[in-house]
């Protein structure tokens, strides 16, 4: 992907990226590109890094090695004020939709733009609600998070992430944990976003039929490394092992089913410790 | 040689965790200013942290000074002095139960909570998301925290000490005859606004100001798993009580030691 559009196409490039946790190499120089108005997917097995990618992008985590540029800032080498500037401009859907427990939906959504913006609360109310509306949770307004299903809490996020219209939206997980209504809705919601306010979005997930379904473009990330990229045809019809150990979701193969551990034999004759 | 291996280990981690606790602090004192031009921020923490304390604080502080009242008068009236419990009892608290017991209280029910609330913040991502919002989770959440506790301390200490020393009074007087005007005018006669009140005053602000740092501190470094959030609730508690006791030493050292 790294030669398919200009770099002014991308809005975000990765490049020569290297990230370690201790001693664990997460990824190993790679270089990622995502191009402005598309849907650009990252997937892998659990473990491999994925919401890690996200946190340097939005730059959360500092890399060993490599850079990260997000419209055409290089987001590590930004004072802090500057870096501010920039994520007000990007929205993030966590895994657990990372609400604010002690507000209700109103006040959530309302949350960034009492924060960063002077403007006046009858403004305010009329933005919340449109941005409400938009996941079809107007009526949930006054519920307080404790008091919704997981499906509406990323949807309720979704409205917070897109609240000051940002230029791109980050999805951690969006369809993990939810039931197949839920994760119907959220696929809609996240393809007629990016479609209707012209966003860039960067999914990270693990379900394989669902993020085909609306992803442009496909990275899939094992062991470090890109181990397979391209349009969802292209991705289906790899012949790279770990692509397909991935895509069929095969129990062994070049991702090991066995965490790695000494001979099964020897640990059982072992005495071993007790815990 | 593993002695010495672990020993270097652990002050290598004490040591690093102290600079971690050190820039959170230097970050949490930048955002007062911030703080202050939105004083709701800071009201709806005072009532969390403070107004929920007044409770646990005027209940304990009526039974310290009841308590105080009662082995005061046993023992001042060996001697003949059960006139001088007045001073006893306001002595005791303002100098020294006042802000040490309140802090202690303080670490425990408001600490422990904020410490609570804020590795479950970290727990569910609530602070990342802050910041991902270009909102600084520092200034919006900590300095507003670490605020109401400084400022929560010495009044929770004031209520402790003026509530004690009624308890005082109800067992010393109501009870045991001790005579109501001689239980104040002893006090007032004896009791210096700043030897006793104002040193009484600058340590409870002292052990709020690190009541509120470790506890929020260890809220923010907590590992964000539940059992990381239990770790660093009992760490709030035990590390507040023995930092409260060894400074109250040395406060005390400090203010009355050429007495």
């Amino acid at each position: 992907m790294n030669n398919r559009v200009s770099d002014q196409d991308n809005l975000v490039s990765v490049r020569d990226l290297t990230f370690s946790r201790g001693n664990k190499k997460i990824f190993d120089d790679i270089s990622l590109d995502f191009q402005r108005g598309k849907v650009t997917a990252i997937m892998g097995p659990s473990g491999t890094g994925k919401t890690t990618m996200l946190k340097l992008i939005g730059g959360q985590l500092f890399p060993d090695k490599g850079t990260v540029f997000v419209d055409g800032q290089n987001v590590h080498k930004l004072r802090r004020a500057d870096l501010y500037t920039l994520r007000k401009r990007l929205g993030m859907l966590f895994q657990s939709g990372a609400l604010l427990t002690d507000m209700s939906v109103f006040d959530n959504v309302a949350f960034p733009l009492r924060e960063h913006t002077q403007l006046p609360e009858s403004m305010i109310r009329t933005l919340v609600l449109m941005k409400l509306q938009a996941v079809g949770l107007r009526g949930a307004s006054q519920l307080m998070p404790n008091e919704l299903s997981g499906g509406m809490a990323r949807r309720v996020a979704l409205a917070r992430a897109i609240a000051l219209d940002p230029m791109m939206i980050m999805y951690d997980e969006p369809f993990t944990g939810q039931d197949p209504i839920s994760m119907g809705v959220l696929v809609h919601l996240i393809k007629s976003l990016n479609n209707i306010l012209g966003l860039t979005s960067i999914i990270v997930s693990h379900d394989v039929h669902d993020t085909m379904a609306i992803a442009d473009y496909i990275y899939v990330l094992s062991g470090g490394k890109i181990v397979g990229q391209g349009t969802p045809k292209e991705i289906q019809e790899s012949d790279s092992e770990w692509v397909q150990q991935f895509m069929t979701g095969a129990a062994d193969g070049p991702v090991h089913f066995h965490y790695p551990a000494k001979d099964y034999i020897d640990d059982l004759m072992s005495s071993g410790k007790r815990y | 040689m593993d002695f010495i291996e672990g020993l270097g280990r652990s002050s290598r981690i004490s040591f690093n965790k102290l600079g971690r606790a050190t820039h959170f602090l230097i970050q949490t004192i930048s955002g007062v200013m911030s703080v202050l031009m939105r004083p709701r921020l800071l009201t709806k923490q005072l009532y969390s942290v403070g107004v929920m304390s007044f409770l646990i604080i005027t209940i304990s502080g009526l039974f310290v000074g009841m308590v105080l009242g009662l082995q005061g008068y046993y023992t001042l009236s060996d001697f003949g002095a059960e006139e001088t419990l007045g001073v006893m009892v306001a002595a005791s608290l303002v100098r020294e139960l006042g802000p040490v017991v309140s802090a202690l209280l303080f670490a425990g029910r408001a600490g422990s909570a904020l410490t609570a609330e804020i590795g479950l913040m970290k727990a569910t991502e609530q602070l990342s998301g802050m910041e991902m919002m270009a909102i600084d989770p520092i200034k919006r959440i900590i300095t507003p925290r670490f605020l109401a506790g400084l400022i929560s301390m010495p009044l929770l200490a004031g209520i402790f000490s003026a509530v004690g020393i009624v308890g005082g009074q109800i067992v010393g007087s109501g009870l045991l005859g001790v005579d109501e005007g001689a239980y104040w005018s002893q006090m007032q006669a004896s009791i210096d606004f700043y030897d006793d009140i104002i040193n009484g005053v600058i340590k409870s602000i002292v052990f709020g100001f690190v009541a509120s740092w470790i506890a929020l501190f260890e809220g923010y470094d907590a590992i964000p798993t539940s059992e990381g959030v239990s770790r660093a609730t009992t760490r709030t508690v035990v590390n507040s009580a023995f930092t409260i006791l060894g400074l109250d030493f040395i406060l005390t050292a400090l203010m009355f030691g050429d007495h």
